[in-house]
C-alpha cells in the first residue's frame, strides 16, 4: 500500500508542479492589470498563485481523506470479521487501548502526510511564482484537523457498520462536508442568510470542512482589497473564517465521537 | 482454588436466537475439558463469552477468579479462535514479539524460542505468515495463544485445518499443557482426538448441555463378546462384571474360549445418542 501511496502522490505534486508551471506562463503578461473605471488594483500573481495553492490543498484534503479511510474503515467490525482483531483484544490491553492506539497511528500517519504535501506544494508555488502564502503552520494544523477528524468519524462508523459501507459513508460525508462549504462560498458571494446558515449549521455538524475554509482562508490572510474580494469569491478562497472558539470546539467534537466509539465498541459482540 | 473456568446460568441471546440458555460448565486447574455439539449449538458463544468477546445476557462466567472480559481475567488466559487472520507481511518470531508485548510477557526470546518449538514450527521462525499454509499459520495461532504462560486455554477448533500429523503434533502438545498444570477449554468436531486426549467432556445442543462426565463414564455397556469354538457370541446387556463369570460358565460348558471384550458406547455413540435424543 506504501509504495502505491508514494507513487500516487508524486504524480499528484508533478502534475500540480506542470500544471501551475504552464498556467503561469500563460498568464504573466496580464499580471498587475487595473480593471474597472476606479483603477482598482487586482494582483493577478496573488490571485493566482493562492488559488492554485487552495486547489492543492483541496487535493492534498483529498489525499489524505483516501488515506484516512483505508487506515481505519474496517478498524472494529470490518476486522473483527476478517478475525484479526480477536487475537489482540483478549490481550490484557484491552479495546479501548486498540481503539485509541489506532486512532492514533492514523491521526499521526495522515497529519505527517498532510504536511509533507502541504509543503511540497509550497516549495512547488513559491518556486514558480514567487509568492509565498501568508500564513504556513496555521493552514497546515487545520488542514491536518480537518483530516484528524474525518479519522474519528471513520473510526466511529467502524465500531458499528461493515468495512465497504464504513467506508462509502465516511466518503460520502466527505462529499457533503465539501458541498456545504461550496454552499457557503456562494452564500457569501451572493450574500444570501440561508445559504450562509446551510454552511454554518454543516460546519458545525461536520467541523472538517470549516478547518479546511479556514485554513484556505488564512493563506490569504494579510491579503486585502479587491484581490481578497476576487478569491473570496472563487472556490479555494476560504470565504468563512472558523473563528477562535473553533479549536476547543474540534477538541470537544473529538472527544465525544471517541466517548461514542469507545462506549459503542465496548458493547460489541466480536 | 478456584476453578480455571466456571460458567453458571450463562444464557446468551441474539436477537430472537437464544444461543445459550443456563449453561452450567466447569474447567478445573490443569484439566483439560472437550466442548462438543453440532453446529450452533452454542459452543462458540460459550468460548467467546469466556475470553470476553461476547457479553452474556445473563449467568455469570469467571476466569481463574476473575470475571470473564476483565483486565484479571485477560491477563490469565489465551485464546485461539475457529476465524483467525494474523497480519500476512510479520513472522512468525515479530507476531510472537507483538503478542508479547501485548500479553505484558518478559519471556523474550527463550520464550518465542520453546514456544516455536512446542508446535513444530522452530525453522519457521522469520517465514512471513503469508508464506505459511493454513496448517502451519494454526500452530502458530496455538503459540501465540500460549503467549504469557496463561492459567485457562481457550481453544476454538484448533485442528480444523491441520493434517494428521499437524493433529498429531497438537495433541502432543495438549497432552504438554495438561503436564504444565495448564486448564484447556478444547472446542471440537473431531471427537476421536476429544476421547484421547480430554479428561472430560461437555456436550452442548440447542444452547443447553446435554451431557458431561468423564468419556468413560457416559459411556454405556453394550455386552460382551466371546471367541468360541470358531464363532462369536454376544452376551447383551453384559457388563464388565459379568465378563469372568460368563467365560467360567463357557469353559465349564466345555467350551474353547479365544477372546473376551466387554464392549461399551464410543464417544461418537454417546454424542450422537445426546444431541439425536434432544433432537427427537
Amino acid at each position: 500500500m506504501f509504495p502505491i501511496v508514494l507513487v500516487l502522490t508524486a504524480a499528484f505534486l508533478g502534475l500540480y508542479g506542470f500544471g501551475i508551471y504552464k498556467a503561469w506562463g500563460s498568464i504573466e503578461p496580464l499580471r498587475q492589470q487595473t480593471i474597472g473605471p476606479s483603477n482598482v488594483l487586482i494582483d493577478e500573481g496573488i490571485l493566482f498563485s493562492a488559488t492554485l495553492f487552495g486547489l492543492s490543498m483541496f487535493g492534498t484534503l483529498f489525499l489524505a481523506t483516501v488515506l484516512a479511510i483505508f487506515f481505519t474503515h474496517a478498524v472494529v467490525r470490518g476486522d473483527a470479521e476478517r478475525g484479526l482483531l480477536q487475537p489482540l483484544v483478549v490481550r490484557p490491553l484491552g479495546r479501548g487501548s486498540v481503539l485509541a492506539g489506532r486512532f492514533a497511528a492514523g491521526a499521526v500517519a495522515c497529519s505527517l502526510y498532510v504536511a509533507f504535501v502541504y509543503v511540497c506544494a509550497i516549495l512547488i508555488t513559491h518556486a514558480v511564482t514567487g509568492w509565498w502564502p501568508d500564513r504556513i503552520v496555521q493552514p497546515a494544523i487545520e488542514l491536518a484537523g480537518a483530516v484528524i477528524v474525518l479519522v474519528a468519524l471513520s473510526l466511529l462508523g467502524s465500531v458499528f457498520l461493515s468495512a465497504i459501507a464504513n467506508g462509502i459513508a465516511v466518503f460520502m460525508i466527505f462529499g457533503a462536508g465539501l458541498v456545504a462549504g461550496l454552499l457557503g462560498q456562494i452564500g457569501e458571494a451572493l450574500n444570501s442568510d440561508s445559504l450562509n446558515q446551510i454552511a454554518t449549521i454543516s460546519s458545525w455538524v461536520l467541523p472538517f470542512e470549516a478547518l479546511y475554509q479556514d485554513a484556505l482562508n488564512a493563506i490569504t490572510a494579510e491579503t486585502s482589497g479587491f484581490t481578497k474580494a476576487a478569491l473570496s469569491l472563487g472556490p479555494f478562497g476560504g470565504a468563512q473564517e472558523a473563528g477562535i472558539a473553533f479549536a476547543p470546539y474540534v477538541l470537544g467534537y473529538l472527544a465525544v465521537l471517541a466517548f461514542l466509539a469507545a462506549f459503542g465498541f465496548a458493547r460489541r459482540d466480536l | 482454588m478456584p476453578d480455571a473456568f466456571s460458567a453458571r446460568g450463562l444464557t446468551k441471546q441474539y436477537g430472537s436466537v437464544q444461543a445459550l440458555a443456563g449453561v452450567d460448565v466447569e474447567v478445573g486447574e490443569g484439566e483439560l475439558v472437550g466442548l462438543l455439539g453440532p453446529n450452533g449449538a452454542g459452543k462458540s458463544t460459550l468460548v467467546k463469552i469466556g475470553c470476553g468477546l461476547v457479553r452474556a445476557s445473563g449467568g455469570s462466567a469467571v476466569v481463574c477468579g476473575a470475571k470473564a472480559g476483565s483486565r484479571e481475567a485477560r491477563a490469565a488466559m489465551g485464546y485461539l479462535a475457529e476465524l483467525f487472520r494474523f497480519p500476512g507481511w510479520c513472522s512468525a518470531d515479530e507476531l510472537l514479539q507483538l503478542h508479547q508485548r501485548l500479553a505484558g510477557s518478559a519471556g523474550g526470546k527463550a520464550e518465542r524460542t520453546e514456544l516455536l518449538e512446542l508446535v513444530g514450527l522452530a525453522d519457521a521462525r522469520d517465514r512471513h505468515v503469508e508464506d505459511m499454509s493454513k496448517g502451519m499459520q494454526q500452530r502458530l495461532g496455538i503459540a501465540q495463544a500460549l503467549v504469557g504462560t496463561p492459567r485457562m486455554l481457550f481453544l476454538d477448533e484448533p485442528t480444523s485445518a491441520l493434517d494428521p500429523a499437524g493433529r498429531r503434533t497438537v495433541r502432543g502438545l495438549l497432552e504438554e499443557l495438561r503436564r504444565r498444570d495448564v486448564a484447556v477449554l478444547l472446542n471440537s468436531h473431531l471427537l476421536s482426538e476429544v476421547e484421547l486426549v480430554c479428561d472430560r467432556v461437555v456436550i452442548i445442543h440447542r444452547g443447553e448441555v446435554v451431557a458431561a462426565g468423564r468419556p468413560q463414564e457416559l459411556a454405556r455397556p453394550r455386552g460382551v463378546e466371546v471367541d468360541v469354538d470358531g464363532e462369536t457370541r454376544h452376551f447383551p446387556g453384559a457388563g464388565r462384571d459379568e465378563a469372568a463369570k460368563i467365560v467360567a460358565d463357557l469353559v465349564v460348558g466345555g467350551h474353547s474360549v479365544y477372546g473376551v471384550r466387554v464392549l461399551t458406547s464410543t464417544l461418537e455413540e454417546i454424542y450422537l445418542e445426546a444431541v439425536e435424543g434432544e433432537s427427537s
